[in-house]
């Protein structure tokens, strides 16, 4: 059975276009806040698909992307050390902090390995225990248990030469504080799908009642997005804010409690600082008391310092919703996924990164620039 | 990157070291047999059932006909919006 050619095929999402054409009532604005389901409304063409009346605005759901430059110095910084070895992501190395990437520091020397997961760090700290192995903990609350896991299997195996960079955050406040924003005008959202797997669905209660949102959480596969979006535009038309769960065979209301204990258990709310969104209260993880000796930094000795975002760079804005990548000056000249000056055009999740290579730069549809319409 | 397809598990392996030979399921994908970390699984699989995966670990376990049973709801939801365009909240 290859369940994936279902939530694909032709035969179940034309009939889902044809009702969103059918449905809407009138111009409405909906933000997909993952970097995943902003690269499979491109891949899949669904933008076209849609009736001009939907504008669909990307959000802040890019790990990496979301990271700020202050961090990425101190990243470089540790990978400086002699004695380090950062294992990480593969879509961070890329990303250019003030003045260089990981790619950059590795090509003068730096020790910089790819893993898939932090559990092949920790194996890779295990295998070379003259090493310091740092693992930049880059992720919302899916890739967070994770981690957690991973420290807890470091604390039980006694490796001492693992530990991480706190850079975790988590998405309910930084939705919270997006939606505050006055200028941005959003009619509902498109939930994470996978972040959802773990904070449940109910998470978005509060938001959705607070500022009257439409909400929907959806997989990944074109027909969940497409049952997503219909899912707000009925609830749009309805005038009735609220959160539907589009994705019930990853998503339980409740969540999975068994990853967030995992999260609890290493982890504690801090405020943490956002590219583009600025600092936002207990919107980070950092390591609790009694698993300090994993904080990579700390142990290094070395302090996260306020940097210069990289010149003329509209990421911030753009990961705010409040610009479309054609907006940003940059965008397909100084700033291209050969050249990457912001993070959005580094990750494979990033908003420029999927316009550029699905759109480009001389084909940009009308209604995309439609600046007016996007602030 | 998110993959929102459930993958079926094919055997469960390992067990023997915590960290190089961790208890994992091992999923099948065109041919090639991948092993997928348990410890963020809401519950543990058994050989048939089916996980949802992210980065390397299984985040939520289906039953074979739990799985079934969402691709059959879009196929519902499809016959339903066929007859009259279909009530609202029919998406669950």
């Amino acid at each position: 059975m290859n369940l994936a050619e279902g939530f694909r095929s032709r035969e179940v999402t034309a009939p889902l276009v044809a009702e969103i054409a059918r449905s809407l009532e009138r111009p409405i604005r909906i933000m997909e806040v993952c970097g995943t389901h902003t690269m499979s409304i491109f891949r899949h063409g669904i933008r076209s698909l849609l009736p001009e009346g939907i504008t669909l605005l990307s959000g802040p759901g890019c790990p990496v992307c979301v990271t700020p430059a202050s961090q990425i110095d101190a990243m470089l910084a540790a990978a400086d050390r002699e004695e380090v070895t950062i294992a990480t992501f593969g879509d961070l190395v890329r990303v250019p902090g003030s003045d260089r990437s990981l790619a950059g520091a590795r090509a003068r020397g730096a020790r910089v390995e790819i893993v898939y997961s932090p559990m092949d760090a920790l194996a890779l700290a295990q295998r070379e225990p003259e090493r310091l192995v740092l693992f930049p903990a880059i992720g919302f609350e899916t890739t967070a248990p994770a981690i957690a896991a991973t420290i807890l299997a470091a604390e039980r195996t006694g490796i001492a030469n693992f530990a991480v960079i706190e850079a975790n955050k988590t998405m309910p406040q930084a939705l919270a504080a997006l939606m505050d924003d006055p200028l941005l005008k959003v009619d509902g959202l498109l939930c994470p799908g996978h972040v959802s797997a773990i904070i449940g669905s109910r998470a978005y209660g509060p938001l959705a009642e607070r500022h009257r949102l439409a909400c929907a959480v959806a997989g990944f596969e074109p027909a969940d997005i497409l049952a997503g979006l219909l899912s707000l535009i009925r609830r749009i038309n309805a005038g009735e804010p609220g959160v539907e769960n589009c994705y019930t065979r990853a998503v339980a209301e409740e969540g999975n409690v068994r990853a967030r204990h995992l999260i609890e258990q290493v982890f504690e709310p801090v405020a943490s600082e956002w590219r583009g969104l600025g600092a936002i209260a207990a919107s980070g993880l950092r390591l609790k008391k009694q698993y300090r000796r994993f904080d990579g930094l700390a142990r290094l000795g070395i302090a996260v310092r306020p940097t210069q975002e990289p010149k003329g760079c509209r990421c911030g804005e753009i990961l705010k919703g409040r610009l479309l990548p054609p907006d940003c000056p940059l965008y397909g000249t100084a700033c291209t996924p050969m050249r990457p000056v912001g993070p959005c055009m580094v990750s494979n999740e990033g908003t420029c990164a999927a316009y550029y290579r699905y759109i480009g730069v001389t084909d940009i549809p009308v209604s995309l620039k439609r600046r007016d319409e996007c602030v | 990157m998110c993959l929102a397809i459930p993958m079926q598990v094919v055997a469960i392996d390992g067990g023997s070291d915590e960290v190089l030979d961790p208890q994992v399921a091992l999923v099948e994908s065109d041919g090639v047999r991948k092993a997928i970390r348990l410890e963020m699984a809401d519950r543990l699989p058994t050989v048939g059932e089916y996980v949802i995966i992210h980065a390397g670990f299984a985040i939520r376990t289906l039953t074979a006909e739990e799985a079934e049973y969402n691709l059959e709801l879009m196929r519902k939801m499809v016959d339903m919006l066929d007859q009259d365009g279909g009530p609202a909240g029919a998406v669950r």
